[in-house]
């Protein structure tokens, strides 16, 4: 298939440089939280097209379901009830999912070639044939958005519909959205898009409304439009300054050579350590000291 | 960047193994990333409307293959009708997941019987159905159907069988049933505009 | 709805009240998310619950479930108080100025002729006085205190703003910004919509409720204007078809209506429905009764239909009372009735009070179930453990289980919310041995009618006489059922004002419900349905959505019911002289070029009627115009008046504390025996309300996996301060009693539930989702309505599913 619109720009652990001539139009997908009610069905549109669905879970007491993004769930509604005023409760409900970073951590993190891919217009999608489950996407993740499935042990997340977009169509959620809460188009409108909202939202009382491309990750191809930009963190803990973990850029800056040359021998051992026991404990360890030092 | 002596040690140790493999050549393959292709090109696509609430949006159905004669057109994907003046392509949680309706394990497939008593269903013919069915509904409206009150008025009904119609059925059905309802004389007919 | 789905959008305010579209609706509450984003309008949600729908809102009120009628009173009084009404509108197109009868009196809760044994009104003192011209009298200067206005007026003079905080538990201060938000909207170029649905008609007093809201958009010229009306939004997707197609008791197609016994004439039957005109020169359009009637006999009898038997009119069943399902139930559950059929409805989940329902269904001889799915009804019989526990040998019911076709697998037509009807294309193919339902129908009316033919039985005739021209008798085509409700002509249809003129030819379609005749010469099962399927084609089936004028009335989409009209009582969009009051909202004007009402829609009014000739918009009431004061329409009175729900957390109703006759409704229908099953606010003290989730959709989406997998398993919603008091963690299970059972589900603990003050004392609200049950793929859980009490509405008998009284605990 010519994906004239997937141009790819960047591989994981791919040290050839990908094709930059043709200039593609970036997309973008807009979440105004402020029109978002909530109602999921992103989230079933989203399981209906890419044909995964996940557990019937329980209910633990609040609305979200599923509880959290799996290798089946790629993006989740998130419910808050917060009082930003005394006394005025509001429901800030956030779809979470991918953000798709212009600069990707995820991307940057795979040691696994082409398993993860940027196209030239934004998306950053994964390709589960190359994907050896290390998990290093989620390390790298400043959203810990990626999963690894337990039935296959590779990692999943939400693909903008890569092969809707690719053939000139919007992703599911944006097409089934009611509220018209998520919108798609070229980055360049979707701006355009929010700053009217914006404007709307302060009129209406909001006076910190505004657009969320967080450019610690270089932008993001998935932006939010939030009732209180100054507080990400109300809705559902969205970072305020994300930025690729330090120890992504480690591996990228000094490890890697490093490893590849002097540690190469031992690479056949873990190997096979992958091949019989599943992805490598290390690499939960490694997580939890990011926690730590971050 | 602050990089401790232990987190060093642990970047080298786990992330080696999966970046080196490629390079000893344990790559899958040149890795040729592609998206996923578009599943929807050559099945058919039917225009119809969502039968959960009354907004009506209007729902693309795609079925596998082009109708022809070899085919069955098993329901592949549902997604909302973009020229639709109401739901303009949108579609709610519950008219999103319409492929799973349509496929529920829980559909009837067969008529079914339960005997006076039983614990379980049986499977029986429709013709034995209609027979059964219609024989009840004779005994009893013979038995039952009051053509004159007690004042000798003419009243011509039947209130001992019951009758409640689908508010999710069509407008075709619906009519039909109220014709033939009617004409047995049913008094106790109801639809769920009432509930 | 007055009005329609995308008609939303051009509102200014939009009141969400008794109802949650967000959740229920949300592909047609985008039109509010437009009107917000385009046209600045302001969105004011007032609910037991912050629901979704509140989340989104500019304003949100809290309000005690089942005291709508207070909030809504204070709000007429705080209109007409403040003198925010649009004058004209009200003087000229409403019953402003009609004298009402001097005997007709409304004393401490109670309207005149209260028979409280009974519990029956008698109705003859609420009407008009009449004058010797046979014509309501009227004062114009609204001076004389038996006028409607000035009756109005000191009615609602007793909805204080304090009154409605005490009975609503509503902040005083959020109930005036509310009316001062809603009063702007009495300018002649500003608009609301109200958006209800069974938030409103699940009550004791659900019709008033209605009427109230109905009340104050008429006081604010909003109804029959581009962005405001009365939008009901119908819970199924052909609940409004299925209306139209008068599926009820009492029906007939149409909303004409079933003879009484006493109705013995046929010519009295029809006089009295086809009203005569109340005041001078209007339309009072069911005076055409009798052309809707005899060619709805004769699309049901044919040729048996003649002028001899009066059209068959002794072969229709006369009422001796209504058989609502509450009515249906209570006779079944005394043994009088065998024989049940359930097509796609599920009334073990659906009606109230389950161990009464289960009850029931066991006394039958036979139940037939007809369904895409597997349904609780259709198991009611068998053990499902601590969900169903019942003993399957001691039931003695035979249940058929039919299994139906879904949407995908058929062909025919669905009348949305917005009164449209959609024509659908089958996609595939039933699973295995599944039928459409009319097949499954035709297959059992075959057998029967072999059955008559054969050895005869009770009064045949109808059955053998049966109009039945189809192609394939055993499985009639949705295309010919369509054709046959549209309507035909069975003679030449001559046009009256020139007789040599022939307007449908013998054998063709209809254009309209204009063409009907009373001489049987025409045909036509659906009078309010006549020309969706005329000698044009398919009209259903149209799909041209452009909207010239961009108020989004897209009159070649589909076909609307009346005339392809899109905004009900458009006529009063314009002031006396024709002129639209909102120019920039134009539905309709009239054009004296042309001599005759053009505009975005079809016009609610005799199209060629310049406005000199004074035909008021309200062209099916007989006045002519629209009425606050019923008359003798609702069972408790002409004036909505609050009364408690059937059960109440507080001790008396505040309007009438001193009258025990006026607490509940004095005209809610309460079988014996079911006084004993309310529960007392000792023993229940929380009030308790169930509803639907976004997420699914009644019993149906708990068979589809990834509705499942969106909202799993049941639970049930509690306060902050109550969960303290209780001990109760979020994901906790808890049982919630009623005094007719009780269901255990997980907590969900949310801020969303407001502690409100009512009469003085703290009344909690537990909020119960509906949705599970001991089918499906979710998990499995109990019946919500084991919970319900079994009373309904006086006017509709639809159930108080919305306010009744439980108890909580930990379990």
């Amino acid at each position: 298939m010519a994906l004239q619109s997937l141009d790819i720009i960047a591989r994981s652990a791919t040290t050839t440089p990908s094709p930059q001539v043709r200039e593609t139009m970036k997309v973008a997908k807009l979440i105004d939280i402020s029109k978002c009610i909530g109602c999921k069905a992103c989230q079933v549109a989203c399981m209906e097209w890419n044909d995964v669905r996940d557990e019937i879970g329980t209910n633990v007491g609040v609305y979200d379901n599923p509880a959290d993004l799996s290798a089946d769930s790629w993006t989740v509604m998130r419910y808050s009830e917060v009082e930003v005023e005394q006394g005025k409760l509001e429901w800030l409900i956030r779809k979470d999912g991918c953000m798709h970073c212009a600069d990707p951590g995820c991307l940057k993190a795979c040691p696994a070639p082409g398993a993860i891919v940027q196209y030239s217009n934004g998306i950053v999608d994964f390709h589960q044939e190359n994907c050896i489950g290390c998990g290093y996407c989620i390390t790298g993740c400043p959203f810990d958005i990626p999963r690894i499935s337990k039935k296959d042990s590779k990692a999943y997340k939400c693909t903008l519909c890569s092969d809707r977009v690719a053939v000139g169509l919007e992703p599911a959620c944006v097409k089934t959205c009611p509220t018209g809460a998520i919108v798609f188009g070229s980055k360049e409108d979707m701006i355009h898009h929010a700053e009217g909202r914006i404007t709307d939202l302060k009129s209406r009382g909001y006076a910190n409304a505004g657009l969320y491309d967080p450019q610690g990750v270089g932008g993001t191809h998935v932006m939010y439009v939030l009732q209180h930009a100054d507080k990400p963190e109300l809705f559902s803990g969205l970072p305020k300054n994300p930025s690729i973990s330090a120890m992504v850029g480690l591996w990228k800056g000094i490890t890697k050579p490093l490893t590849s040359f002097a540690l190469g021998m031992l690479a056949v051992g873990t190997l096979f350590h992958y091949v019989m026991k599943g992805p490598n404990e290390v690499s939960k360890d490694i997580e939890k000291e990011f926690e730590n030092e971050s | 960047m602050q990089v401790t002596r232990r987190q060093f040690f642990k970047v080298c140790a786990g992330g080696l193994g999966a970046s080196s493999m490629a390079m000893l050549g344990f790559s899958p393959n040149d890795a040729l990333a592609e998206a996923r292709e578009f599943k929807l090109t050559r099945t058919t696509e039917t225009r119809n409307t969502c039968p959960y609430c009354s907004v009506g949006c209007g729902v693309l159905i795609y079925s596998l293959g082009d109708k022809a004669k070899n085919v069955h057109g098993k329901v592949t994907h549902i997604e909302g009708d973009p020229d639709h003046p109401v739901n303009r392509g949108t579609l709610c949680p519950k008219g999103a997941g319409l492929l799973d309706f349509v496929h529920s394990p829980n559909r009837l497939k067969y008529p079914e019987y339960r005997a006076a008593g039983s614990k379980e269903w049986t499977r029986i013919s429709w013709d034995d159905a209609f027979t059964r069915i219609a024989k009840l509904m004779k005994e009893d409206r013979d038995k039952n159907f009051i053509a004159k009150n007690k004042d000798g008025a003419t009243v011509n009904r039947w209130v001992s069988t019951g009758f409640l119609a689908a508010s999710a059925s069509s407008n075709e059905s619906g009519y039909l049933t109220h014709k033939v309802v009617r004409s047995l004389g049913m008094l106790a007919f109801d639809n769920q505009a009432r509930v | 709805m007055t009005n329609h789905w995308v008609d939303i959008k051009n509102a200014d305010l939009i009141l969400i009240m008794g109802g949650n579209a967000a959740e229920a609706h949300p592909c047609g509450f985008k039109w509010v998310t437009e009107a917000k984003a385009h046209r600045n309008a302001k969105l004011i949600v007032v609910d037991p619950r912050f629901t979704r729908s509140a989340a989104v809102a500019d304003y949100y009120a809290p309000i005690r479930a089942g005291s709508d009628i207070a909030f809504l009173g204070g709000l007429i009084n705080y209109l007409l108080s403040n003198d925010k009404i649009h004058h004209e509108y009200v003087k000229n197109y409403t019953d402003f100025s009609f004298l009402v009868k001097d005997e007709y009196k409304f004393e401490n809760g109670i309207y005149s002729g209260y028979d409280a044994e009974k519990r029956k009104y008698d109705k003859s003192t609420w009407g008009y006085q009449i004058g010797k011209d046979g014509f309501v009298v009227t004062d114009p200067t609204l001076k004389n205190p038996r006028c409607v206005y000035q009756l109005m007026k000191a009615h609602y003079s007793r909805y204080t703003p304090e009154m409605v905080s005490d009975i609503c538990g509503t902040p005083k201060d959020a109930f005036l910004k509310i009316c001062e938000m809603i009063a702007e909207t009495s300018k002649a170029d500003k608009t609301m919509t109200i958006m209800y649905a069974l938030g409103w008609t699940q009550h004791s007093q659900g019709s008033q409720m209605i009427r109230t809201g109905a009340m104050v958009q008429l006081l604010l010229g909003n109804i029959g204007v581009a962005g405001g009306g009365m939008n009901a939004l119908r819970g199924h997707s052909n609940i409004q078809g299925l209306t139209d197609l008068g599926l009820l008791s009492n029906l007939l197609p149409g909303y004409m209506t079933l003879p009484g016994d006493a109705e013995q004439d046929y010519k009295t039957y029809i006089e009295r429905r086809a009203f005569k005109p109340l005041r001078p020169g209007q339309m009072s359009y069911w005076q055409n009764y009798g052309k809707f009637f005899v060619s709805n006999m004769k699309a049901w009898y044919g040729d048996a239909a003649t002028k001899e038997n009066n059209w068959c009119y002794d072969w229709l069943p006369k009422l001796d009372k209504g058989y609502d399902i509450l009515q249906v139930f209570e006779n079944m559950n005394n043994g009088q009735v065998n024989g049940y059929v359930c097509q796609g409805f599920n009334p073990l989940a659906s009606a109230p009070c389950k161990v009464k329902i289960s009850g029931s269904l066991a006394k039958l001889k036979y139940l037939v179930i007809i369904d895409p799915l597997t349904t609780e009804t259709s198991e009611f019989w068998q053990n499902h453990g601590e969900y169903n526990d019942v003993d399957p040998s001691k039931i003695q019911t035979e249940v058929f289980r039919l299994p139906s076709t879904c949407f995908a697998e058929e062909d025919g037509s669905l009348v949305s919310s917005s009164r449209v009807l959609q024509w659908h294309w089958k996609a595939t193919e039933p699973p295995a041995e599944a039928k459409a339902d009319p097949e499954i129908i035709a297959g059992i009316f075959f057998k029967l009618k072999e059955m008559y033919k054969k050895d005869s039985g009770a009064f045949p005739d109808p059955i053998l006489n049966l109009n039945w021209k189809h192609r394939q008798p055993n499985a009639p085509s949705p295309e010919e059922l369509a054709k046959e409700f549209s309507g035909k002509a069975l003679k030449d249809v001559i046009d009256p004002k020139d007789k040599t003129k022939v307007l449908v030819k013998a054998g063709e379609q209809l254009n309209g419900f204009a063409e009907l005749r009373d001489d049987g010469s025409t045909s036509c099962g659906c009078w309010i349905f006549a020309g969706s399927w005329s000698e044009k084609g398919n009209l259903m089936a149209r799909r041209d959505n452009s909207d010239p004028f961009g108020l989004g009335q897209t009159l070649n989409w589909a076909y609307a019911w009346p005339a392809n009209r899109r905004i009900l009582y458009n006529r009063a969009s314009c002031d006396l002289t024709g002129k639209p009051y909102d120019p920039k909202r134009k539905v309709i004007a009239w054009d004296a070029a042309a001599s005759k009402w053009t505009g975005s829609d079809i016009p609610d009014i005799k199209a060629d009627s310049p406005p000199e000739e004074g035909i008021n918009p309200f062209i099916m009431n007989p006045e002519g115009v629209a009425r606050f004061f019923a008359i003798d329409k609702m069972a408790e009175g002409p004036f909505p008046e609050h009364y408690e729900p059937m059960e109440s957390p507080i001790a008396n109703n505040p309007m009438h504390p001193d009258n025990p006759l006026a607490r509940y409704n004095p005209a809610a229908r309460v079988f014996k025996g079911d006084w004993e099953t309310f529960g007392k606010a000792d023993k229940f003290p929380y009030v308790a309300t169930t509803y639907r989730l976004t997420e699914h959709f009644h019993f149906w989406t708990k068979h589809s996996k990834v509705n499942a997998i969106m909202q799993p398993e049941q639970f049930v919603e509690i306060g902050e301060d109550l969960a303290k008091q209780k001990g109760i963690k979020a994901g906790d299970h808890v049982r919630v009693r009623s005094n007719r059972g009780f269901i255990i589900a997980a907590a969900v603990v949310t801020k969303r539930l407001k502690t409100l003050t009512v009469s003085g004392k703290p009344v909690h609200t537990v909020g119960i989702p509906i949705h599970w049950g001991f089918m499906g793929l979710a998990k499995n859980g109990y019946i919500t309505n084991t919970l319900t009490p079994f009373v309904g509405d006086a006017n509709t008998q639809t159930p108080e599913f919305k306010a009744f009284l439980v108890d909580v605990e930990k379990v």
